[in-house]
Order: structure tokens, then sequence, then C-alpha cells
């Protein structure tokens, strides 16, 4: 087809330029259009607390705890907002991978005694690494069959598809504890990476450190990928309209089945995080999560990625602040945090436009 | 190599239990812009929608190319070089101009490795698109929406393009500005089944036409016929407009 | 006379009425029929989840909302007959002050959970039930000065319906006519009459309204119908039924802790029971729960022969374990919902549409 040697459009006629105007605003605009109130929610909770709590190299100690806490969170939080987003999919079942995660880390973690026992941060992470790539692994294939086998058949139902997912919930639950038995098992973190660093006047745990960076790495790349890549571009037009893209020639269902076995195998990173940050793990972890998570999609609104990083976050703080300043209503925090968001916006701080 | 390029024989549609088309036949001669003309509801939307794949054909067969495409999926039958621009325009608002055409160029993996060229002759017949690149399309007003929207369905060479209302809502002078470019693509090559309820614009661009009523097709011939036989205009207009 | 009793929604089904008779009759004379104390107990454990769970259908099976607070409205109920009777002593004022303030408490919560989340999407209203649900039972075993902590509550109950008191000397039928007996009677016929009320519930013209909304939310809404209005009142609804539920419980085992009363592992049988037993029935509810609670000893009885059988295969003798059996009813939970959404209930109706 001759395309190359077509000429400009005859006549020069101008395209609409006086309606242009007042309709696409300059790049001034845009920036000015650009939702930042949500962005100083964190912010706002830390500093807004540092009277309550007085001594300023606590509120360090509990600010980095809550970060790290919000970190964990959000890497597991952030395959379950994107299944959401593409393919209206609210994967109640998502807690299973977590504590998969977690169980296979106390696996490989302990047969590899010889490297988490050693003093060297190097070595405990060649033990680390290893167990976070296998739980990745791990989850990701139980995801691809939780996909095809509990989640397929019920899309567009969002009933049954609470219901399923919940039962494959209880069903993955009950074959951990064939697995492992169903008491707690100990996942000591290795040696080089307890104890704490001094920060000024406040003491910071060096792993809270490490969960802050991990999770910082995995937002970059989830970032990156979703605005520099033909895939993470796919995924933010899928999430508005899966139609087009469909009709565009991409089979969307591929897509959807690579980000739900992303978004397991990232809630199994996000085990082994939480397992290392709780230092144990029980087969009824994913559940108690779940409720974190949840309170965490709500609060970012569900299907956002940013959203849910600030919801993280949020929710990270408060119950490190809460449990500081009135231990036994850390949880309960966490509800009037998110019904406070919900009354200021009801579909979460970033509500996706479909 | 056949002379028709798209060819629906028989096709009967329905949407839950709504039986929409009727048995449609329709022919898409290679090369040419073809009208579909009809009142609102006649199953216009539905034959382009059908074509695509979004919505299956309970009966008949559609033939692109030779090959039956009847029970392919849509991004197969996308692949093969088919393009359509929904009435809804499926703009994705939250991306910027340039990645919706990126979205649409399958070849290209990152906006350098758009035929450039190609891109310098399509904002050649829309300008807004090269004017809000960077822009998010959401911004753009309804003209200029719509014009990303032909845009990005010609971003890469097409056989086939499947358009739904491109007149509508827009003012005069953009429709007018429409018709320069659709004329353009027409003398490009490329083939162009284009769903119009507006006869002026018909008129002005069609070579052959359908009619369609209550789910089949009532008419087909040359537009210029249609155009010039004022007592078959005036027995179909009740239909066509 | 029954067609009204039954709002005129009958069994529809043969085998259906059969089962559901006889499960009545078993429950009416059970302490005839099985007298011992362990008989009565899951008698009385059927009776309390019989409510229970008919209340869970009346919000999803009704109006097709999933929510997973349920187990805390009917905590609320126990942990209402619990404190009021701890501190105001045993007494008929007690439980009736207990029951109305955990009713208003229930009619409150459901209302602010109903108005914040049923607004957006009926998803958002499964995850904030989730989420408060979980929250309450953490701030129930804190609150120790009013919960009793995580050891809970034992408390008495008035004198009639304490097992010391004596309605005669002589045995009638065998049976002690003690304030067990008495206690067990209250619940049969509280159980009975809830049952029947929620029945003519969604057999009158707000439950025809509701499974409107279940069936096209759209169209109930161009119609004109406010749906939040609806799902609101029917979550409130049952909220409130499941509170009664509640307050059954603890004053049959003049005991309240969060694991008896609160915990997420009811919530799940609940949603086992109502599922596998017939989703917008009722009747499903009521078959569900006896089955269940009877399952709930014989079935794990049947695992630990096969468990021991299969000795021989570690692995499938864990698979077989007893301890196991929520795995194989996870299993019979993800299958019903793909085979046979309506349960057995629906089940046994359709075969006599077709017959």
């Amino acid at each position: 087809m001759k395309t190359t040697d077509a000429g400009p459009l005859q006549g020069g006629r101008a395209p609409s330029g006086g309606s242009a105007g007042h309709e696409v605003t300059s790049v001034g605009g845009f920036m000015k259009d650009f939702d930042w109130k949500p962005m100083a929610l964190v912010p706002a909770l830390a500093l807004l607390v540092l009277p309550f709590i007085g001594s300023g190299s606590t509120w360090v100690t509990l600010t980095v705890a809550g970060l790290a806490m919000g970190m964990i969170i959000f890497v597991i939080a952030s395959g379950l907002t994107l299944v959401f987003g593409l393919m209206d999919v609210l994967n109640f079942g998502h807690g299973v991978f977590i504590a998969l995660g977690a169980f296979v880390a106390t696996t490989v973690l302990g047969s590899m005694g010889d490297y988490t026992s050693s003093e060297s941060l190097w070595r405990n992470m060649m033990a680390v690494l290893p167990a976070m790539i296998v739980a990745m692994l791990v989850a990701g294939a139980v995801g691809l069959a939780f996909e095809r086998f509990i989640v397929r058949p019920v899309y567009g139902n969002h009933l049954k598809q609470i219901l399923i997912t919940m039962g494959g919930m209880i069903i993955g639950e009950e074959l951990i504890k064939v697995i492992w038995g169903p008491l707690q098992i100990p996942l000591p973190l290795p040696q080089g990476m307890r104890g704490t660093i001094l920060l000024g006047d406040a003491a910071v745990e060096k792993y809270r450190v490490i969960a802050v960076v991990v999770g910082l790495v995995v937002f970059g790349v989830l970032l990156w990928v979703l605005t520099h890549t033909k895939i993470g571009l796919l995924i933010r037009a899928g999430v508005q309209d899966r139609e087009m893209v469909e009709s565009l020639g991409y089979r969307i269902k591929v897509l959807f089945i690579g980000v739900f076995v992303v978004g397991s195998a990232l809630a199994g990173l996000g085990g082994v995080m939480w397992g290392l940050y709780q230092q144990n793990v029980i087969p009824q972890m994913g559940a108690q999560v779940n409720v974190l998570i949840f309170i965490v999609l709500i609060i970012g609104g569900l299907g956002s990625t940013t959203g849910a990083l600030i919801g993280a976050l949020l929710v990270g703080l408060m119950a490190n602040y809460t449990g500081f300043l009135v231990p036994k209503a850390a949880l309960f925090s966490n509800i009037a945090l998110m019904m406070a968001i919900l009354l200021w916006r009801p579909q979460g701080v970033y509500a996706l436009s479909k | 190599m056949k002379a028709n390029l798209l060819e629906l024989s028989g096709v009967h549609t329905h949407i839950g239990a709504y039986h929409i088309l009727h048995g449609v036949d329709l022919s898409v001669p290679r090369g040419k812009l073809t009208m579909l003309l009809g009142r609102n509801g006649a199953g216009k939307t539905t034959t382009l929608r059908t074509i695509m794949g979004l919505w299956r054909a309970s009966q008949g067969a559609i033939a692109f190319n030779g090959r039956d495409i009847t029970s392919l999926a849509t991004p197969e039958i996308a692949s093969m070089n088919v393009a359509y621009v929904p009435e809804s325009m499926g703009i994705f608002a939250d991306l910027t101009v340039q990645e919706n055409m990126l979205l649409a160029a399958r070849s290209a993996r990152n906006a350098a490795q758009m035929d450039e060229a190609r891109l310098k002759w399509i904002f050649s017949l829309f300008p807004a698109v090269e004017k809000f690149w960077n822009h998010p399309a959401g911004k753009l007003s309804g003209g200029q929406k719509q014009m990303l929207a032909v845009a990005r369905a010609i971003v890469e060479p097409r056989e086939l393009l499947l358009i739904d209302e491109p007149s509508k809502g827009l003012a005069p002078a953009i429709i007018n500005n429409m018709i320069d470019a659709f004329a353009q693509l027409k003398a490009s090559g490329v083939t162009i089944l284009l769903v119009e309820q507006n006869i002026n614009f018909a008129k002005r661009l069609g070579d052959s036409v359908a009619v369609m009523d209550n789910g089949v097709v009532v008419h087909a011939g040359s537009m210029k016929e249609l155009a010039e036989d004022g007592a078959l205009q005036h027995s179909l207009l009740g239909l066509a407009i | 006379m029954l067609t009204r009793l039954l709002s005129n929604d009958f069994p529809r089904n043969r085998i259906l009425a059969v089962v559901l008779v006889g499960l009545l009759l078993a429950l009416a004379f059970m302490p005839f029929i099985f007298p011992g104390v362990k008989a009565l107990n899951v008698a009385a454990k059927i009776l309390v989840f019989v409510v229970l769970v008919a209340s869970f259908d009346l919000l999803l099976g009704y109006t097709g909302i999933v929510s997973f607070a349920h187990t805390m409205f009917f905590g609320i109920g126990a942990y209402g007959i619990a404190i009021a009777s701890t501190r105001m002593g045993p007494g008929w004022p007690a439980i009736a002050t207990g029951l109305a303030a955990a009713l208003a408490l229930s009619f409150v919560l459901a209302l602010l959970v109903g108005l914040f989340s049923l607004r957006v999407r009926a998803i958002f209203f499964s995850m904030i039930t989730l989420a408060v649900a979980a929250a309450f039972q953490t701030l129930a075993s804190q609150l120790s000065e009013v919960t009793g902590g995580e050891d809970g509550l034992t408390f008495k109950m008035p004198e009639v319906l304490s097992p010391g008191y004596q309605m005669s000397e002589t045995p009638f039928l065998g049976v002690m006519l003690d304030g067990r007996l008495i206690c067990y009677y209250l619940l049969f016929f509280t159980a009975l009459a809830l049952l029947l009320a929620m029945l003519r519930i969604v057999n009158s013209p707000f439950g025809r309204v509701l499974q409107a909304i279940r069936e096209n939310e759209f169209r109930a809404e161009a119609i004109g119908y406010r749906v939040v209005v609806y799902r609101t009142t029917s979550s409130i609804l049952s909220a409130l039924f499941a509170t009664v539920a509640g307050a059954m419980l603890a004053i049959w085992l003049r005991y309240n802790g969060p694991d008896t009363s609160l915990s997420f592992e009811i919530m799940l049988d609940v949603l086992l029971i109502v599922v596998i037993g017939g989703m917008g029935t009722i009747y499903g509810a009521a078959i569900g729960s006896g089955v269940f609670v009877i399952a709930q000893s014989y079935l794990q009885d049947l695992l630990r022969l096969g468990s021991d059988t299969a000795s021989g295969l570690p692995w499938l003798s864990a698979l077989l374990s007893p301890d196991r059996w929520l795995l194989w009813l996870g299993l019979l939970f993800v299958l019903s919902v793909y085979y046979f959404p309506t349960g057995v209930v629906g089940r046994l109706r359709a075969m006599r549409q077709r017959a």
C-alpha cells in the first residue's frame, strides 16, 4: 500500500484550532489537574502524630517501621489491584499466595543454615534472595492454576467470584496445613539482618530498612513497566477499555493470565517479607493479611497502583503509630481511617474512571 | 484476488434474547469506500461489531480476503489488518495521544519505532494529533478525539477500516475536515466500510452503498446511482435518515 | 392455615418436604428421642445455626450481596446477653436489656456499613464487612474488662432456664422436666418463629424487589426502586436476625467468648452451609444446618476411618485426616458454586420441574 507519498492535507485548513484552546489546557494546566492531595496524606499523617508521640527519635523509629510494613503490604496489594483493574476480578483468595510464599521461605531458608547463620549481610542475601525467588515461582505457578480452575469460569460474576475465590482460599489454606502442618513455624531473620542501626538518636531495625528498599525496588520496577513498556501500556489501556484493546489486535486474556501470575508471585514475595517481619508463619496468615490488603485497596481505589501505595503506607504508619499510642485500637484505627477516606472520596483516593 | 475484500452472507446475530441481524448480505469491494446507511436501530453497528468478532454471528458466514473469519476471535481478526473505530471512539482517556497511537502500532515496541514518514502523513491529515501529541487523550475535544480515533486506526497500513459514524455530533467545519481526510485515505488505496446517518457526508465520499433496515440490507448499489436517482432516494430516504 | 404460615412458599418437592418435616419432628422431639446431654447440645446448635444461616441467606441468596460481618452481629447478640447477665445478674430483665442493646448496636452498625459501602458497589460491601468484622473481633478480645477478653464470660440464666430447676418430681416419658428442657423449647419455638418470619419477609413484596435487584440491578433502579435503600434494609434485617441467633446461643451455652461467636471459622461455616444447602431458598438454611452440624461429627469420624486405612501412604493419610475436613468441604463448596449454584434445595426443586 502506498502511504509515504501522500501529501499534506489539501488547502491546509486549520484543524478546528479555535475550539481547541479552551478544551485542551496547556502542560501547566495538566500539572494543575494532577491529583496531588492523596499523595500529601502520607506525610500529613506522619507530621500530625509527631506532637502526640513527643520524642523525635521514637517518631523516626515508628515511621520507619510503618513505612516498612506499608511497603510489604504494597508489594502484596499491587498484584490484587492490577488484577481487579484489568479484569474486574476481586480475588478473595489472594491471601493464599501470601501464606504459600512465607511457608516456601521457611523450607528454603531452613535448608540454608550456613548462609542464614552468617553475620555477613551478603551471605544472608545469598539465602534470602533464592528464598524470595523460589517463593515467587511457586506462588506464580499456583496462581496460574488458580486462574485456570478457580477464577476463569466465573469472569463477569462478582457474587460467584467472591464465593469461589473464598472457597479457593479455604482449600489452599488446608493444603498448606497438609504440607507444612497446622502449627506456627518460626521464620527467624538471618543473623546479619537482625539488630538495629542508629539514625541519630533513633534506633531503626535493619530489616525494616531492607523491607523499605525491597518495596521501593518493586514499586520502581512496576512503575517503570507500567509507564515505559508496551506491556505496561497495554495494561493501563486494558484497565480502561478491554474491548478496544482486543479490537486493536491484542489477546487480553493472555495479558490477564500474565498479570494474575505476576500478582500471585508478588503476593508470594510479600509473604516472605511479612513472614520475616513477624519472624513466624501460620497457615491463617493469608486471611489475616487479606484484611489489611482490602483496607488498602478500599482506601487507594480498586484498580489503582498509586492508590495502593498510598493506602499501604497510610495503613502501615497508622498501625505503628496507634500501636504505640493506643495499642488496643491498632486494627480499629485503620477501619476509622478507611471510613474517613470513604467520607472524603467514596470510591477511594484514586477512583478508576471506566 | 477477489473483487470483494469483505463478504457477509446470511449473517444473523443475537444479543442476549434479542435477534438483531436477520440475514445480512453485504459485499465490500476492494479499495473502495462503502457506505452503510440506515436509521437508528437498523443493525449497522451490530453489523460492524459482528464483522469484528465482538459479537458472534449465530448463523451465516463472513469472509475476509476469501478466508472465513466468522468464528475468529477479535484480536485475530484485527491482526489480519482490520481496524475498527467504534461509535464511542474507544479513546483511552488516561493515556496520551502518543500512547494511544503507539498502542495501535502493533509492530512498534516504543514511540521511536513508529514509522515516522507515515506519522507525518497522518499529522497532515489530522493536525490536532500532532498538536496534542503529549497530552492526555481525555482532554481532547469531541472532534479531536474522533480524529485521533481514525488516526489510530491507520497508524500502520491496514487493509480494511470499519468506522462507525465519524460525523456524529461534530460541527460542520470539522465534518468537512473529516471528509477531506477520508478522501485522502481513499486515495491511499485502503478499503473502508463506513456507517453513516448523514446522507450528504455519504454522497460526497461513497463509492458504493448499502442501506439497512430491520436487520437486513434492503438496498445495495453504487452511491452515484443512489445520489442521482431521486425516486429511489425518496423511497429509501425515510430509512436512510 | 399452612399456606399462611409458610407464606405460600412450599418446599415444592416431595423429598424436600419429607426431609424438612423429618427435621422439624426430630428437633421437636429431640429430648424424648435421644435423651442425653450431647444429643441435646447438637440439636440446640442446629437450632441456632438454622436462624443464623437463614438470616445470612436473606442477604446472600435474596439480595445477592456477600457479607463477611455476619458473625459480628451473631457475636453482638451473644455478647449482649453475656454482658447484661454478668452485670445485672441472671434474670429476664438482663436478657431483655442485653437483647435490646445488642439489636440497637447491630442496627446502627449495619446501617453504617451499608451506607458506607452499598452506595458505591456491592463488592465494596464484601471487602468492608470483612475488614470491619476482623476489627470487631480484635476489639472484643482487647476490651477484656467488658467482654472477658479471650477467656470470655460465663454467666447464669434465670432460674427456669437453668439445669437445677425441676418442673415436677416425676419424669415425663422418661425425661426429667428440668430447666434445660424448657430452655431447649424456648430455643426451638424462637427458631421456628424466626424462620417463618423470614419466609414471610422473602415472600413479601419487599422480598420480591430484593430478588429483582439481585437479577438486574440496573433494571430495578430504572423501574424506580432505590437499590441502596433496599440493599441496606435487607442487610439490617439480616443483621438483626443474626443478633437474635447470637442471643439464643448465649442463652443455651451460658457462656460466650470470641471463638464461640465471632470467629471467622463460623463465618466460613455459614457461607458453606448456605451455598451447599441452597442460596435463596431459606429451606436450604434449615436442611444445610442440620446436615452440617451432624456431619461435623460424622464426616470427621469417616475421615478418621479413611485416614487410618491409608496410614501406609502418609500424604493420603494427611489429606484424609479428620482435622482436614474443611478441605473436603471447601472442595464441595467450590463444586457447588460451579455445578449447582442453587444448592441441594434448588437441585431437588429442579428435579420436580423436569419430571
